[in-house]
C-alpha cells in the first residue's frame, strides 16, 4: 500500500512547488488566509442580509458586501497601475489627485451655471462623465509625456500632478463644495432601486471584463512587456517603446475618471483635500501583492485584481475588529509587510522547496 | 588533490527544470597553467563556471582549492573571491553609470570610508600598466565593449587570485586587443596563476593554453594535454561526431544563382546620425554578400542605417528600383527587410519573455495591434521553428534568458524566418557560438539565399566572410573603402584593404 502512495505523494510535493511558485499564490493564500481568520474569530463576517433602505428598495448588507462595494476603486485604479507598471517600470502617484480633478470636472458640469446648489443637474450624467475621461487621459497623457518622450522618472514625474492635483480640483469649482440633490446621480456610487447589489461592484466587473477582452484581442499585453523588459529589442522589433508607455499612462486615466465618478457618487459631493486620499499607495500595493515586479516587465492582471481585494478584505478587518482609524495604518502595515515577503520570488522559491523536501521526507519515512 | 592542482572539482551535478546542466564533472586546474574549457553551447561551460564562482548553488558534487582543508564550500561570488577565485564573465557584468576606477573597485573596500585619490591613483596605474585606454574617473558606459572587457579583467587581475577565470573575454576584442590579453595572460601564467579560459575560437586555444578539457552534454568527455588533440579532433569530441568538411559548403552557394537584375534593395549615400560616412550598397536578389572591417569600423553602423534603427542624416533607399521611406524599424520590417542585432542581450532578445513570445515577436508586430495570434497559432509556429533549427529548450514557454548564448540566437534568427523577409541583414549572428552552430547559421545563410533571398552577413572572422559572401564591402573608420568579389577575395587581399595599403 505504502508503495502505492509514494509516487502520487511525491507529485504533490511537486504540485505544492508548482503552485507555491506561481504568481497568483500568494494573494490567494492572503485571502484564504483572512478568510479562515474571520471565519474562526465571528462566523457572522460572513453573513449578508436583504433589508430595505430609507427608500424601501431592497438592498443587500454586510462585510462582504462592504469589501466587494469598496475595493471597487481600488481594482479599477490596479488595472492602469498594473499596465503602467509594466511598460515603464515605475508608478503614478498622482492618481489619487487625479481622482480629484476628474470628480470636481463631473460636478462643475452637472452644476452648470446654478452655483454649487443646483435644483436639477444641468447636463445628462453621460456627458460630465464624458468630459471626465478627456480630462483625465489629458493629464493621464501629461504624465505620460513626461515619463516616455522627456525620459522623467515616473515617480518625479508624476510628483507634479501628486502635489498640484488637489489645488487643481478645487480651482475647477472655484473652491465650492457642490452637492447634487438629484437621486440619479448616487446610483453610480450606491444602488439602483430595485437591484440589491451596490453599482460599484457591476462598474468594477465590468472593467476586469473590458481589460480582459483587451488583452485577449490585442497585443497590449504583449507589447506592454516587451517594452519593459527591453525597449532596445523592442524597437528594434518594429514597436515603438514612447508610445507604448504614453498611452499606458492615458489608459490609467481612464480608469481614474472612472474611480473618480463612483467616489463623487457615492457623497453627492466632493471633499477636494479628503477624496481619495492615499488611494494610489493601495493601488501600487495591490500590483506588488499580486506578484508582479514594481520595476516593469512581464504581469499578471489577476494577481492586481485580486490584490485589490485583498487589501480592502483587509482593511475592513480591521475596522471589524475596532481597529482605531488612527491606528488601522500601523496594523495594515505589518499584515502588508508579511505578505510583501512572501511574495518575493527568492522566498517563494524557497518555499517551494522546503515544501517539497519536507514531503519527500514524509514519504521516506511512511516506505519505512 | 593533486599536487600541483591549485582546484579541483569532483562529481559535480547541477539541475535546472527539465534540464540536466552539469552531470559528475570533474576539472582540474593545475598552477601556472592556461586551461581551455571547451564545448558547444549548452554542453555546460558557463554553468560550470557559475557553480564554481557561487552564481549557481551545485546540487552534487565537491570543490577543493589549494590551501583549503577539505572541500570548500562556495555559496556566493564573495566566497569564491575570498577564496581566490576571480571571474571575467562572457557578458560584461560591471556597472556602465559607475567611474572605471570604481568599477575596479567596487566590493573590495574596507570600511565605509574610500579613500578617493588613492584609489583612481591605483586604478590609473593598472590602467596603464595592462595598457588599457581608459581614464579612472571615465564613467564605464562611455566606453567602448572592448575596453569595458579589459577593464573588468583588469579588475580580476588586481585581486591578487589564484585562480583567473575568463569566460569569452575574447568575443567582443579585435586582434591587437586579444593580443594584449594573451600576454597579460602568459604574465599572469609565469607568476602561477591558474587559468581557466573559455572561447570558442580555436586558434586563440591553440594559441596560448596548455590543457583542454572537453564537455558535451553537460558530460565530461576529457582532459587533454594540447599537443595530444589535434584540432580535428577536438571539434569532433565537442560535437560528438566526425566534422562536415567546411569547404564543401562554399560549393553548395555557387550553384545558386544571383539574379542581377534590379538590385532587392539599392542604398544611394546613405549617412546616419553615428557618423557614417555617405555609402552606396546594393544587394541582389540571391546574393550574400556582407560589410567587413575592425571593430568599431561602422559596419554594425552601415546596416543600421539601412534597417532605420539609427537616425538617417542623408542618402536614398530603392527597393527593386522603387524609392522607399525606412524612418524606424517597423517602416523596413514593412518592407521585407529583418535584422538580427549585433548586440544579442541589449537589442535581440526579451528576456524574460518565453522562447515563444520572442519567435513571434516580429511578426505580431507587424501584423497589427488588433490581431493577435491565437495560443495555438503562436504554439505552432514556435514549435516550428524549434524543431527547424534544433533549438534547444525545455519548452516553448521557458523564458529566452535560461537559455545558452547560442540557442538564443537561434530564437532571434527564428523571429526573423518567421517573418519570410526579403532581405535578411544578421550582423555578428556567430559571436560567442561554438563551431556546430556556426556552421549550422553559415549553411542556413546559403540555403536562404538559393531560396531566393538575399542575405547580408557581417561577421568578425574572415573564413566565415569568405566561405559565405560573393561580395564584401570593407570599411576602415566609418567609411566604405572598397568592395571585392570574385578573385579578389582572399585573405590578403582583404587584410589589405581593411588595413588601407595599396595594391
Amino acid at each position: 500500500m505504502t508503495k502505492l502512495a509514494s509516487p502520487e505523494k511525491k507529485t504533490f510535493g511537486a504540485k505544492f512547488k508548482e503552485l507555491a511558485s506561481n504568481q497568483i499564490f500568494i494573494p490567494v493564500a492572503a485571502l484564504l488566509l483572512l478568510v479562515l481568520f474571520n471565519l474562526i474569530a465571528d462566523p457572522g463576517f460572513f453573513k449578508i442580509t436583504l433589508g430595505q433602505n430609507s427608500n424601501g428598495d431592497p438592498v443587500l448588507s454586510g462585510y462582504l458586501i462592504t469589501i466587494l462595494n469598496n475595493a471597487s476603486e481600488l481594482v479599477i485604479l490596479a488595472i492602469g497601475m498594473t499596465l503602467v507598471t509594466a511598460a515603464s517600470g515605475g508608478q503614478d502617484i498622482s492618481v489619487g489627485a487625479n481622482i480629484a480633478i476628474a470628480g470636481s470636472v463631473i460636478l462643475r458640469i452637472l452644476c452648470g451655471n446654478q452655483g454649487a446648489r443646483p435644483e436639477t443637474m444641468q447636463a445628462p450624467i453621460i456627458v460630465a462623465f464624458l468630459a471626465a475621461c478627456a480630462v483625465s487621459m489629458l493629464f493621464g497623457a501629461f504624465n505620460g509625456t513626461l515619463v516616455a518622450y522627456f525620459k522623467i522618472q515616473p515617480m518625479v514625474a508624476t510628483l507634479i500632478l501628486f502635489t498640484a492635483g488637489r489645488s487643481i480640483a478645487a480651482w475647477i469649482n472655484n473652491n465650492q463644495l457642490p452637492i447634487i440633490s438629484d437621486a440619479s446621480f448616487g446610483y453610480f456610487g450606491n444602488f439602483i432601486p430595485g437591484i440589491p447589489v451596490p453599482t460599484p461592484v457591476f462598474i468594477a466587473i465590468a472593467c476586469v471584463i473590458v481589460i480582459m477582452l483587451v488583452l485577449k484581442f490585442t497585443t497590449l499585453g504583449l507589447l506592454t512587456q516587451s517594452v519593459g523588459i527591453n525597449s532596445h529589442s523592442s524597437r528594434l522589433n518594429g514597436i515603438d517603446p514612447a508610445f507604448v508607455k504614453f498611452i499606458t499612462y492615458v489608459i490609467l486615466g481612464l480608469c481614474v475618471a472612472v474611480a473618480g465618478l463612483i467616489k463623487v457618487s457615492r457623497i453627492s459631493s466632493i471633499n477636494y483635500s479628503v477624496i481619495a486620499k492615499d488611494i494610489e499607495m493601495d493601488a501600487i500595493l495591490a500590483v506588488a501583492l499580486g506578484g508582479n515586479a514594481l520595476s516593469g516587465g512581464k504581469f499578471n492582471m489577476w494577481g492586481s485584481i485580486l490584490g485589490a481585494y485583498v487589501i480592502q478584505f483587509l482593511t475592513t478587518t480591521l475596522y471589524k475588529f475596532n481597529v482605531a482609524s488612527d491606528a488601522l495604518p500601523a496594523y495594515k502595515a505589518v499584515v502588508v509587510i508579511l505578505l510583501v515577503v512572501m511574495s518575493a520570488p527568492v522566498v517563494r522559491e524557497k518555499m517551494g522547496k522546503a515544501m517539497k523536501s519536507a514531503a519527500s521526507k514524509k514519504t521516506a519515512k511512511e516506505a519505512k | 588533490m593533486q599536487d600541483s592542482a591549485v582546484l579541483e572539482m569532483r562529481g559535480i551535478c547541477k539541475y535546472f527544470p527539465g534540464v540536466k546542466a552539469l552531470q559528475n564533472v570533474d576539472f582540474t586546474l593545475r598552477q601556472g597553467e592556461i586551461h581551455a574549457l571547451m564545448g558547444e553551447n549548452g554542453a555546460g561551460k558557463s554553468t560550470l563556471i557559475k557553480v564554481l564562482t557561487g552564481v549557481y548553488e551545485k546540487d552534487g558534487g565537491e570543490i577543493f582549492i589549494e590551501g583549503h582543508e577539505g572541500a570548500v564550500s562556495i555559496r556566493s561570488p564573495q566566497d569564491a573571491q575570498n577564496a581566490g577565485i576571480s571571474t571575467v564573465y562572457q557578458e560584461i557584468t560591471l556597472c556602465p553609470n559607475l567611474t572605471v576606477a570604481e568599477n575596479m573597485y567596487i566590493g573590495r573596500t574596507k570600511g565605509a570610508l574610500t579613500n578617493w585619490k588613492k584609489m583612481n591613483e591605483g586604478a590609473g596605474k593598472l590602467l596603464e600598466a595592462l595598457d588599457i585606454p581608459a581614464v579612472p574617473t571615465q564613467q564605464l558606459g562611455s566606453c567602448s565593449i572592448a575596453v569595458q572587457q579589459m577593464v573588468a579583467i583588469a579588475r580580476a587581475v588586481d585581486m591578487d587570485c589564484k585562480v583567473l577565470i575568463l569566460d569569452e573575454p575574447t568575443s567582443s576584442l579585435d586582434e591587437q586587443e586579444v593580443e594584449k590579453l594573451f600576454k597579460l595572460m602568459r604574465d599572469l601564467k609565469a607568476k602561477g596563476v591558474g587559468i581557466i579560459f573559455v572561447t570558442h575560437f580555436l586558434d586563440q586555444v591553440y594559441e596560448v593554453c596548455d590543457r583542454i578539457t572537453v564537455l558535451r552534454d553537460g558530460q565530461l568527455v576529457g582532459e587533454y594535454i594540447i599537443e595530444d588533440l589535434p584540432r580535428v579532433q577536438l571539434v569532433s569530441k565537442m560535437l560528438g561526431k566526425e566534422l562536415d568538411d567546411m569547404a564543401s559548403i562554399k560549393n553548395d552557394s555557387d550553384a545558386a544563382a544571383v539574379d542581377l537584375g534590379t538590385p532587392v534593395l539599392e542604398a544611394k549615400g546613405l549617412s546616419s546620425a553615428e557618423g557614417i560616412k555617405p555609402f552606396d550598397f546594393n544587394i541582389h536578389k540571391g546574393e550574400v554578400n556582407g560589410f567587413t572591417g575592425l571593430l568599431g569600423s561602422g559596419r554594425s553602423e552601415c546596416v543600421r542605417a539601412i534597417f532605420g534603427a539609427d537616425k538617417k542624416t542623408g542618402g536614398e533607399v530603392f527597393m527593386d528600383g522603387e524609392k522607399v521611406k525606412i524612418h524606424k524599424p517597423l517602416d523596413a520590417m514593412k518592407h521585407g527587410i529583418g535584422y538580427l542585432p549585433e548586440d544579442r542581450k541589449q537589442d535581440g532578445i526579451v528576456g524574460d519573455l518565453s522562447v515563444r513570445e520572442n519567435i513571434i515577436l516580429a511578426l505580431q508586430v507587424m501584423k497589427g495591434f488588433f490581431k493577435p495570434f491565437s495560443r495555438a497559432q503562436a504554439e505552432a509556429f514556435a514549435d516550428e521553428y524549434i524543431k527547424l533549427l534544433e533549438i534547444k529548450t525545455a519548452s516553448s514557454d521557458t523564458p529566452i534568458k535560461q537559455l545558452s548564448g547560442g540557442n538564443q540566437q537561434k530564437v532571434i534568427l527564428a523571429r526573423w524566418l518567421l517573418t519570410n523577409p526579403k532581405y535578411l541583414i544578421l550582423d555578428e549572428p556567430t559571436r560567442g557560438i561554438d563551431v556546430g552552430t556556426k556552421i549550422e547559421i553559415q549553411k542556413l545563410v546559403l540555403k536562404l539565399a538559393g531560396e531566393g533571398k538575399s542575405v547580408t552577413f557581417i561577421s568578425s572572422e574572415i573564413d566565415e566572410m569568405l566561405r559565405t559572401c560573393s561580395r564584401l564591402m570593407v570599411m576602415r573608420d566609418r567609411k566604405l573603402v572598397g568592395e571585392l568579389s570574385g578573385d579578389d577575395l582572399s585573405q590578403t587581399k582583404i587584410m589589405a584593404t581593411i588595413a588601407g595599403g595599396e595594391n
